[in-house]
């Protein structure tokens, strides 16, 4: 079984083992949920209070939401997609709304590693988050130089995890994407992998553009993949049909929000079966794509996730990671569950015996 | 260890305690008690529609056009909007005390004079929705204020009978002539800034607008603050997606966001160049173009 199921750390003891009479059920608020569910999580070593984190790039670097909740609150916070040098990003349009979701084509605007790590990392340590950094690179030894400035860097020990996401063009293999190919995708977590310290797990971001995910999936863990994160954007297009031509000035993008939830549902679902079935090594699923609500975390978190980010749903509710983890917590509450852990995977022993 | 203290934004349900029809827009007041008495104008606020499991995530942004902080529903704040796709459409037809989920007051304000200047304020169609209250604010510091409201047509002129009120004098323009001047602003605009006197020119209106307002100013010797309309999908400065390429002090363009680096920018900071046929292009020489391009 997954290794991240078994150690569990406990921070609010004392509810767990009292039976609950009808009394104090009747008195209990929705903040005081969490004191019944043991939401703590350890991720490959990374300890979290709760499963909930932002999605890479849909959070900015924290300042934005902070003005909306404490994202010290979060699981982790998940740092927008950080390269060497800083870029630009593309011209605009850059997004398009579709139904349940939209389209994006930023093109990875950012500050470069290093004024990340002088300016961005030392804020969110300043108010006490939890960070899980998102690096990218062009080539391999950009993902390995990323890592380095990183892990030298001054605020570092705010970092609990590193997010490699490897759906970034390859220049070296005609700008085909990491993540679409086995043996890129492990060269780069291979290397970034000895680049950091052994207590920072590093987690590969994975495409759902792919062929067989289970395999890319394998390829990562193999190559050192403390975990997987899954899913990244699907790659889509709008046509304005005003102007007859592509909504987007980068033609297509990326398609996020509930519309592709059953998508990364399946995914998860796939990459955790393989874990069961011995084809590849069990390590945690941090999963997203379309969670809005309680309710749609818990899907990702039956078919195999161990944690749970929330992205385009923040564009409509900046609280909603937050919020997500609340209503998380007493779905699991209403179900009869202690902790969270449980309810990982549970989807994969409760099958029809006709499939 | 010690944190630095926190700016809350308010986020609140709106109850809608009155929607009206004004021309070829709705002008819809809302109780949003807390937006209400923060906000100052040019700041705008970011709408939820259709309620908690609308298909439509993305927030719809409107400039504030009035707050009165405190009435019978504490804070209300006013906003107009032409109904032009299913957000806009489904706001347009709510009926009151419906909630509406409401952020704000977000964005940057107009800069206003520290002197008592002779000021030109230039809207375009409903644009000119939040110029109004800039007016007064404007007038309370002495300053002399001119209103030029412009539009293709009379129905889509958005506040002529407040503009009379608002402002010391008022021109207007519709492209028919339907109303007032038959042509452009930008066809009356020097002569009122010379008229006047003016010493600083607000526009807010459709981008191409807004860049002739900005070369008339100039060519007059005045700088020009504008509030500029980019689609956006959150407002509160997440989702990158409301960029534009404007020019900071110490002279490097940048692609900023208009929602929290914005709404308000010096109209000769904005790299005009860079917008074409409802595109724009990222500029050379903006910080991190070149790493960008090949992508």
């Amino acid at each position: 079984m997954a290794r991240e199921a078994t150690t569990v750390t406990r921070t609010h003891p004392s509810g767990s083992d009292t039976p609950l009479s009808e009394t104090t059920l009747s008195e209990t608020t929705m903040s005081e949920t969490n004191n019944l569910v043991d939401m703590s999580v350890d991720l490959s070593g990374m300890r979290l209070p709760n499963p909930l984190m932002t999605a890479s790039g849909c959070a900015a670097n924290g300042k934005e939401l902070h003005r909306f909740f404490d994202i010290a609150e979060l699981g982790a916070f998940v740092t927008k997609t950080v390269l060497a040098d800083p870029r630009s990003g593309r011209g605009t349009p850059r997004m398009a709304e579709t139904p349940s979701g939209m389209l994006n084509s930023i093109g990875l605007q950012g500050p470069g590693i290093t004024a990340f790590v002088q300016n961005d990392l030392v804020w969110l340590k300043s108010v006490g988050a939890r960070v899980l950094v998102s690096i990218a690179g062009n080539t391999v030894g950009e993902f390995a130089d990323v890592a380095a400035v990183l892990r030298g860097s001054p605020a570092f020990d705010a970092v609990v995890g590193v997010e490699v996401n490897i759906s970034c063009p390859n220049v070296a293999n005609r700008g085909m994407v990491f993540a679409c190919d086995p043996l890129s995708s492990a060269k780069v977590i291979a290397l970034v992998r000895q680049k950091l310290p052994r207590d920072i797990p590093i987690f590969a971001k994975l495409s759902p553009d792919v062929t067989d995910i289970v395999e890319i999936a394998g390829a990562c863990v193999k190559a050192g993949a403390d975990g997987l994160t899954m899913i990244n954007t699907l790659l889509g297009m709008v046509i304005d049909t005003d102007l007859l031509r592509p909504q987007v000035a980068g033609v297509t993008g990326g398609l996020s929000g509930p519309a592709i939830r059953p998508v990364a549902v399946r995914a998860i679902w796939q990459v955790r079966a393989a874990m069961i079935e011995g084809r590849i090594p069990a390590v945690p699923i941090i999963g997203v794509g379309g969670v809005r609500t309680g309710d749609d975390a818990l899907q990702l978190v039956a078919a195999g996730a161990s944690a749970i980010q929330v992205g385009t749903a923040i564009f409509n509710d900046p609280s909603a990671p937050v919020r997500v983890n609340r209503e998380l917590a007493a779905a699991l509450q209403d179900k009869g569950f202690d902790r969270f852990t449980d309810a990982v995977g549970i989807a994969h022993t409760r099958l029809s015996p006709q499939r | 260890m010690s944190r630095p203290s926190r700016t809350l934004t308010p986020q609140v349900a709106g109850e809608l305690i009155a929607t009206r029809r004004v021309g070829a827009y709705q002008r819809l007041t809302f109780a949003a008690p807390g937006v209400a008495e923060l906000a100052k104008p040019g700041q705008f606020v970011a709408l939820a529609v259709d309620g908690d499991t609308s298909a439509h995530l993305l927030r719809r942004c409107f400039s504030i056009h009035k707050v009165s902080p405190s009435g019978t529903h504490g804070g209300t704040v006013d906003v107009v909007v032409a109904a032009r796709g299913p957000g806009t459409r489904w706001l347009t037809g709510l009926s009151t005390h419906h909630e509406v989920n409401i952020i704000g007051p977000l964005g940057r304000a107009f800069p206003l004079p520290t002197e008592p200047v002779a000021c030109v304020l230039v809207g375009g169609g409903y644009g000119s929705a939040p110029l109004f209250w800039l007016a007064a604010a404007l007038r309370e510091r002495g300053c002399h204020v001119e209103m030029v409201l412009g539009a293709a047509t009379e129905d889509r002129l958005f506040g002529v009978v407040e503009a009379r009120r608002a402002a010391d004098g008022l021109t207007v323009t519709t492209d028919d002539g339907s109303m007032g001047v038959k042509g452009w602003v930008s066809d009356v605009l020097p002569d009122v800034i010379r008229r006047s006197n003016a010493g600083v020119v607000y526009g807010c209106g459709p981008m191409a607008m807004l860049r002739s307002v900005t070369d008339l100013a100039s060519a007059e010797g005045v700088i020009a603050q504008v509030a500029v309309e980019e689609s956006m999908a959150c407002g509160i400065g997440v989702c990158m997606t409301c960029v534009m390429p404007v020019t900071g002090n110490d002279g490097m363009t940048r692609m900023v966001r208009s929602c929290v680096e914005g709404p308000v920018f010096r109209g000769d900071r904005i790299r005009w160049d860079a917008f074409r046929d409802g595109w724009c292009q990222v500029p050379e020489d903006a910080h991190g173009a070149a790493a960008t391009r090949g992508h």
